[in-house]
């Protein structure tokens, strides 16, 4: 009998693990995706919908059209994992056996967590919310702008900054930069966490203009008044305010036990394979490795899953690891961005923003749909440059 | 000397910035003038506490690191 494995979450990490398992395990395995929504959704456009150079039209695609013809597809939620039984169960009642599970479910976003959030800010981290604010952006005429995050973890920690330098070109072009004022919020003493990353953000916001308030960690906003407050006990006025809203994992996962508070799965940094249950692996925005939040993250995770349940299914010794590899790329705005490299052991070396990333990541964004999914591009494109 | 510690906050295993963030949250807790120790293993924790604690008043009463986790002792302003 093949080996039925089930994968929840149809975005990058879950598809490319099964189109994977099902390339190399053809007749042993049946490999079925659960997916709530049926749409697999580029994240990383939502940025750009957001300062109005993208449309939703490329932001999403059917789920089925991303994967192979012997993946099976079912749309439907996922409410609860039995790990002991091996059983999931559905939305509408029925359930799904499976011998391995791969928990691809990603995050949710939890705005009701801080005060004010959901009536005072901004938030380009869905699709409604990019769209809102870049209707919001085009009755702007002038003002304060803060950006900042309102918890962390959150996905794509460069988010926060590409948009600050990229919103400050877009003011500029519309001729109101000089009657705006742009402040990024941060929860440390530097613009970005890694420090590396900051040395080279940190001068462009100062030759930008971009003020830089620091240690503040967002505890409530008053729409009312039009104010931020820190934990720090700090208060910042705004006309325009954009905060990551907090995430969190999602329900199934708490629902099942499976979960730490969070609701992010107890995940083993190298094998991914569940703290408690073997059977059960985890990848991208869904883990608690102390790693990126990132599509990139769960594109290099998905091989190494592919590879230890197939070897599982055929009776040898799993081998592929993963090691902690991430690739962000960082817009740094007018048509340049940098990019940063990294994995659990080196820290990344950005090179000097230039045209090229830039154009390497537009041209990512395009080709996206036509080789992530399917597992076109090669495990290591971009070799990581080291100290 | 020794300071009585009125809660440990144990944030080892977590990476940059959680560490702050958490110490930031819990501190809003704490009665002033209360002492909080804080453990953690982000290899960037003594530059981003002793900048915190100056920056938001609260008292770095010492730190010390020891086999990769590092220790701070801190009074709430």
């Amino acid at each position: 009998m093949p080996a039925r494995i089930v994968i929840l979450g149809g975005g990058v990490g879950g598809t490319l693990a099964a189109n994977l398992l099902a390339r190399q395990l053809r007749r042993d395995a049946r490999v079925t995706v659960v997916d709530p929504s049926g749409m697999h959704v580029y994240q990383p456009g939502f940025l750009y919908a957001a300062l109005g150079k993208a449309n939703g039209r490329w932001l999403a695609r059917d789920e089925r059209t991303l994967l192979r013809d012997d993946v099976e597809l079912v749309v439907e939620a996922a409410t609860r994992v039995d790990a002991d039984q091996g059983v999931v169960r559905l939305g509408h009642g029925g359930s799904l056996a499976w011998d391995y599970l791969v928990l691809a479910t990603g995050a949710r976003l939890v705005p009701e967590l801080v005060p004010g959030l959901v009536e005072g800010a901004h938030e380009f981290y869905s699709l409604e919310g990019a769209l809102r604010l870049r209707e919001a952006l085009r009755r702007f005429h002038g003002g304060r702008i803060l950006v900042g995050v309102a918890g962390i973890p959150y996905k794509c920690p460069p988010a926060p900054v590409e948009f600050t330098l990229m919103l400050d070109q877009y003011l500029r072009r519309r001729g109101i930069r000089d009657a705006s004022r742009l402040v990024l919020l941060s929860p440390l003493n530097r613009a970005f966490t890694i420090e590396s990353a900051s040395r080279l953000v940190q001068p462009l916001l100062e030759r930008r203009g971009i003020g830089l308030e620091t240690f503040f960690n967002v505890e409530s906003v008053d729409p009312a008044a039009g104010t931020v407050s820190s934990l720090e006990g700090d208060k910042a006025a705004y006309d325009l305010l954009v905060l990551v809203p907090p995430h969190a994992g999602q329900e199934v996962i708490q629902a099942s036990g499976l979960g730490d508070a969070g609701g992010w799965v107890p995940t083993d940094r190298t094998t991914l394979q569940h703290q408690q249950h073997e059977r059960i692996l985890a990848l991208g925005d869904a883990t608690d490795l102390p790693i990126s939040k990132s599509g990139s993250t769960a594109h290099f995770e998905a091989p190494v899953i592919a590879s230890r349940i197939a070897s599982l299914v055929r009776g040898t010794a799993p081998r592929a690891n993963y090691g902690g590899r991430v690739m962000c790329f960082l817009e740094t705005g007018d048509g340049k961005a940098t990019a940063l490299r990294f994995d659990y052991e080196h820290p990344p070396v950005p090179p000097a923003p230039s045209r090229v990333w830039h154009a390497a990541k537009w041209a990512f964004n395009r080709l996206y749909w036509e080789t992530v999914p399917q597992g076109r591009i090669p495990d290591n494109p971009l070799p990581r440059r080291t100290r | 000397m020794s300071v009585a510690i009125a809660t440990t906050l144990d944030f080892k295993g977590l990476s940059c910035p959680l560490p702050i963030v958490k110490t930031a949250q819990a501190f809003k807790t704490l009665p002033s003038g209360a002492v909080a120790e804080v453990l953690a293993t982000d290899a960037g924790s003594v530059a981003d506490f002793t900048a915190w604690c100056s920056a938001t008043g609260n008292r770095l009463v010492e730190h010390s690191a020891d086999g990769g986790i590092y220790r701070f002792v801190i009074r709430r302003k």
